[in-house]
């Protein structure tokens, strides 16, 4: 059952509500960002040792560590000749005062459907490659979302790090035998992931009557409302979910998504940018034994 | 869907079932089905049946439950076992989960929940027959019920799917249409207050296919809108008589 939120936590002092919309009215952020703009940028592939794909995001405050694992398993029954793709989100306790240790709550399943309806429905795994035994065995693409620290706008921070941990996938060695049994070889890789094209997720909230982007903790707890805009690298509008108590007007979701794919495409070019700028450094330091050692960092800065 | 796609609409502008592409289901709506909820209706688009009860506003069963300036809205969206082609588990997926908390979204923009401050709204929902679109009828029961249990509302909520079937847009999509559509978007509005309240996309469109399915929705709305009005005014004229 859905309940209006009650937690002392959602609740800000009207003070600084009234100082950040204040704010917005006349174009600027608390943090100095004009109401387009994205907070700086980091990702970090290749996080984890033991994920087959790995991303760390800082999107300002907001820290998602996203891990991709690949297993073997039976193929839905109305798709036999496709792979699987599941995404998952834990907003792990770590995160922020609100969060409880318990299964995922209704933010959380509604975070990691938006994500999966925007990956799976634009086709960003070509699924057809992930047979392995044709009708019976397929790859599982386990996409998990673990957000460590919430400072808002955890939707297209997922986003970006589940894409990015999706873009680092590699597929483990594998031999089928002659009994259609499959042994696998994690030591080592067969190729990538067949990620073929590239989506993320701009939201866009309203405070008043002002539509602002990548919006920070503060912000949420008094925006009536966001969009969330599935974006895809060729233009087009790859989901959406209305997301929040309050509503936008006609008008409003028009302009809402025309602004959310401009920031998109930003978006998405910059990601690819940064992230083939690592493969050079990520090869270099591939191997190392600590964790930071084996991540490679790179900054997408200011969209 | 991937795989075979059948042709489900004609060159004509044909849909499978004989409608136009923007043309409802047939459409019936009731209000007052159930004795012992404050309010309650019955919503049916085409092999799509809902229904909708409303108690309170009424004290929450948990007191860390309430707010001290508003009513809290409550609410739950959930399948029958017997409402699918094959049964569904009764327990909540997160599918429910998800459509339960998009749908008191929608909701939460017309009521005046600031006149019942400490106290709980609940809207149940029970789907008892699935054929596609069944949050939008599930949200347009919720909105008869609770108007129905005369709780004051600035607006009704009207609302319906669009969908992308072989290329075109066609309103209120059904199952087998859902099934192998390009696109599926569900809209809620407040028609009078030109409130969107709900708006999803599952699948992709262009912006100028996105332009052409809100005024499409829009239409499907307000026809729903009017149905509703009707459906109250036959209950409360009668009664008054």
């Amino acid at each position: 059952m859905s309940v209006t939120p009650t937690s002392p936590d959602s609740i800000i002092p009207r003070l600084k509500a009234e100082t950040l919309s204040t704010l917005v009215r006349k174009g600027v952020r608390a943090d100095g960002r004009s109401l387009e703009d994205f907070r700086e940028l980091k990702i970090i592939t290749n996080y984890l040792p033991k994920a087959d794909g790995s991303a760390l995001v800082r999107l300002g405050d907001t820290q998602v560590l996203a891990g991709v694992k690949l297993e073997l398993g039976s193929p839905y029954p109305d798709t036999p000749e496709e792979g699987v793709l599941v995404v998952s989100a834990e907003f792990v306790p770590t995160a922020s005062p609100a969060f409880e240790p318990g299964p995922p709550d209704e933010n959380a399943i509604e975070l990691a459907r938006v994500i999966d309806r925007v990956l799976r429905e634009y086709g960003v795994i070509d699924t057809s490659k992930l047979v392995v035994v044709s009708g019976k065995k397929v790859w599982v693409v386990w996409a998990d979302i673990y957000v460590l620290d919430h400072g808002g706008n955890l939707v297209d921070a997922s986003a970006i790090a589940t894409l990015a941990a999706l873009l680092t996938t590699k597929i483990p060695k594998h031999t089928i035998t002659e009994n259609e049994s499959v042994l696998v070889d994690k030591s080592s890789y067969a190729g990538p992931l067949p990620v073929v094209k590239k989506a993320v997720t701009v939201t866009i909230g309203k405070l008043g009557d002002s539509l602002i982007v990548d919006p920070t903790l503060e912000e949420e707890k008094v925006m009536d409302v966001k969009l969330i805009v599935g974006v895809g690298e060729d233009g087009s509008i790859a989901g959406l979910q209305k997301s929040g108590d309050g509503y936008l007007t006609f008008q409003e979701v028009e302009k809402a998504i025309e602004l959310a794919l401009k920031k998109g495409s930003e978006l998405l070019s910059k990601i690819t940018g940064s992230l083939s700028q690592l493969e050079v450094t990520s090869s270099r330091s591939a191997g190392a034994a600590p964790i930071e050692g084996r991540g490679s960092e790179s900054s997408g800065g200011n969209a | 869907m991937r795989g075979e796609k059948p042709k489900l609409v004609s060159e004509d502008g044909v849909r499978h079932d004989g409608r136009r592409l923007d043309e409802l289901r047939p459409t019936r709506m009731e209000v007052g089905i159930l004795s012992n909820a404050s309010g309650s209706a019955y919503v049916e688009f085409g092999k799509t049946r809902v229904i909708a009860a409303v108690y309170g506003p009424r004290e929450p069963p948990q007191r860390y439950m309430v707010l001290p300036h508003r009513a809290v809205l409550r609410c739950r969206y959930h399948m029958a076992p017997f409402s699918t082609d094959e049964r569904k588990n009764p327990a909540p997926s997160r599918r429910e989960i998800e459509i339960s908390k998009v749908i008191r979204e929608a909701l939460e923009p017309v009521v005046m929940s600031e006149a019942f401050p400490r106290t709980s709204i609940d809207i149940f929902i029970e789907v008892i027959s699935a054929d596609g679109g069944t949050r939008t009828a599930a949200l347009n029961a919720a909105s008869l019920a609770l108007a129905d249990a005369g709780i004051p509302m600035r607006d009704l909520v009207a609302a319906v799917a669009v969908g992308k079937v072989n290329g075109y847009l066609v309103l209120d999509i059904d199952q087998v249409e859902d099934n192998y559509s390009e696109a599926d978007m569900p809209v809620a509005m407040a028609p009078s207050l030109n409130m969107v309240t709900l708006l999803q996309l599952n699948g992709v469109l262009t912006p100028r296919d996105f332009s052409q399915a809100m005024n499409l929705a829009l239409k499907g709305i307000n026809e729903i809108y009017k149905l509703q009005k009707e459906t109250l005014r036959n209950k409360y004229l009668v009664r008054v008589e």
